[in-house]
């Protein structure tokens, strides 16, 4: 074997390590996780419920649920992936483990794609529960829906996600005590002018024009259109998120480097407590 | 008072084949931290961890360097495991520079620090697999070499399963230096491994690093503020004091040296200060944050 492809296969063999170790600690947590699960779904509950309280036809309360359901399920979807993301550092400074893992010969970026990849996967799991027990639970119909269209352009979008949480990965790295709640602030303006709730124009214009550059604008819009109207994958919804995709990883995995280089020269690589 | 010889070569244009392990020249490293009794505005202030240290280390020798918390060996230590960066001098393994040419020193290296550091949740079996595959160690590696290397540190094996906030601090700190271990590094680093261990785990600890210097010809840094560990252990011994590097000699040649018994007695010649009495200084206070 060349020294390149032994290369890449240690780098492969330390992704999947990232995500079995993500595997070991959800099956450890998995009661966190239960109780985390009903959470969401009564929080997403109450949010789709007002569609009942509009008092609108049958037809278009219908409508407007499916509509709520589906911000609801992409925010609780991206909050899964930005959590993972931004944690990152915080959780092995935490457990002790952060020296061991940044001496490792695994690159960064291998690093933090395999947190992304578990996060993409569980956030999927978790999304695709708390959509079909709320549709349930409220009697939500969705006979146009267009489940493979919705689902690609979510896994487009992660691309994106990933790259975004990349960036707000190094908060924690950069500031122990408050990178992490950064990084919640980060996702919570994403999700503000990404129209997660209401269409983008009826923000501000100036809020409109940094919805532009958010992938979740993209993902709500395109996943709203593929379950309530049945289309499939729009074009105008699916180069954006190539751009932001293509963009957002080296970018953020040259913000983690200098962030990192930060870290090491300041000897805020080490664990806390 | 250094008895090391100044610096003459440029390290990185030696292009023999035959490094030694270890070769730290002038290295330094400097935190800036505000001085807590001077309030919450008060200026940064230098806060000298390592000061011109240089020392060599042959391959296979093991060399212990003493020194009081807060001297300056965690700071060595971590420098060597890439996890800081250098604010001046260099530092090379088996050749190699470990500030920029980090990911080739990350194959060569791994380190058993004082704190265990594990997934609590985890098991031990399970915290090896992960550090595991850092280093391309498939499953079906890890299936075979896990158990083996968790027997060797004495780990009993009905125990692979359980969390690791269910074992004792010895039974973790076997795990740890299983884990430095599972990956064949050839320059291991032991940053106070035995602190905090009752006196049979680390006596057993002490007999695994023996048998690791035998059996897997790794070349060992140990840093620890217990002598006799150190004299037990090592071939020569270092003392770090302050951030600097006062010696590093075979035992009877710093015996010899200063015409002492022990190397209690060696330490108060060196620096005119008890080794007990640590923390005694203002500064001392500052330098275990960091050091």
């Amino acid at each position: 074997m060349s020294a390149y492809a032994l290369e890449m296969r240690n780098q492969l063999v330390g992704l999947f390590g990232i995500v079995e170790r993500n595997v070991y600690l959800t099956k450890r947590y998995f009661l966190w996780d239960l109780a985390f699960m009903v959470w969401t779904i009564a929080n997403t509950l109450t949010i789709v419920f007002i569609a009942r309280a509009a008092h609108l036809p049958p037809g278009r309360e219908n409508t407007l649920a499916t509509m709520l359901l589906v911000g609801a399920t992409i925010w609780a979807f991206l909050g899964i992936i930005f959590e993972f993301m931004t944690e990152t550092v915080a959780w092995e400074r935490w457990e002790g483990t952060i020296e061991y893992t940044f001496m490792a010969p695994l690159s960064r970026l291998v690093h933090l794609f395999g947190q992304g990849a578990f996060a993409v996967l569980y956030g999927l799991i978790r999304a695709a529960i708390l959509f079909f027990a709320v549709a349930a639970f409220i009697g939500i119909h969705a006979p146009k829906a267009n489940y493979g269209a919705a689902l690609a352009l979510l896994a487009l979008a992660s691309l994106s996600f990933i790259g975004v949480g990349i960036m707000t990965s190094v908060l924690p790295l950069i500031s122990p005590e408050k990178g992490a709640q950064l990084g919640f602030v980060a996702q919570g303006v994403m999700l503000v002018v990404s129209g997660v709730y209401y269409q983008v124009n009826v923000m501000p214009e100036w809020m409109q024009w940094i919805a532009k550059i958010s992938p979740a604008t993209y993902a709500i819009r395109g996943d709203r259109n593929s379950i309530v109207h049945g289309a499939g994958l729009a074009w105008a919804d699916v180069w954006p998120l190539l751009i932001i995709a293509v963009l957002a990883t080296p970018i953020g995995l040259a913000i983690f480097r200098v962030g990192e280089r930060h870290a090491k020269r300041h000897g805020k690589l080490k664990r806390s407590g | 008072m250094s008895t090391l010889a100044p610096s003459t070569i440029d390290l990185a244009s030696r292009p023999d084949r035959q490094a030694p392990a270890v070769e730290v020249r002038d290295l330094r490293k400097t935190f800036r931290r505000r001085d807590r009794k001077a309030g919450r505005f008060a200026r940064k202030r230098p806060w000298p961890a390592l000061a011109d240290v240089t020392f060599t280390i042959a391959r296979g020798e093991c060399v212990a360097i003493l020194g009081q918390n807060g001297s300056g060996k965690s700071t060595l230590v971590r420098l060597l495991s890439t996890l800081l960066i250098n604010d001046g001098g260099e530092a090379r393994i088996f050749g190699h520079d470990a500030f920029k040419e980090a990911s080739t020193i990350r194959r060569l290296v791994n380190r058993v620090s004082v704190e265990a550091s594990f997934f609590k949740k985890m098991s031990a079996a399970e915290n090896l697999s992960y550090a595991a595959r850092f280093y391309g160690m498939t499953p079906s590696q890890t299936r075979v070499d896990i158990p083996q290397i968790l027997a060797k540190v004495g780990f009993p094996p009905e125990r692979r399963g359980e969390s690791m906030e269910n074992l004792s601090r010895g039974m973790q700190q076997k795990v740890a230096l299983a884990r430095a271990l599972l990956t064949s590094p050839v320059l291991l680093l032991l940053d106070e491994p035995t602190t905090g261990l009752d006196p049979r785990s680390k006596l057993e600890v002490q007999e695994f690093i023996r048998q690791v210097r035998t059996e897997h010809d790794a070349t060992i840094l140990l840093c620890t503020h217990d002598m006799g560990e150190a004299e037990a252990l090592a071939d020569r011994i270092g003392l770090l004091d302050r951030g600097r590097l006062l010696f590093l000699e075979p035992v009877e040649d710093v015996k010899r040296r200063f015409g002492v018994e022990t190397l209690e007695e060696a330490f108060f010649a060196a620096t005119g200060r008890e080794f007990e009495n640590e923390g005694q200084d203002e500064d001392d206070e500052y330098r275990e944050v960091f050091a």
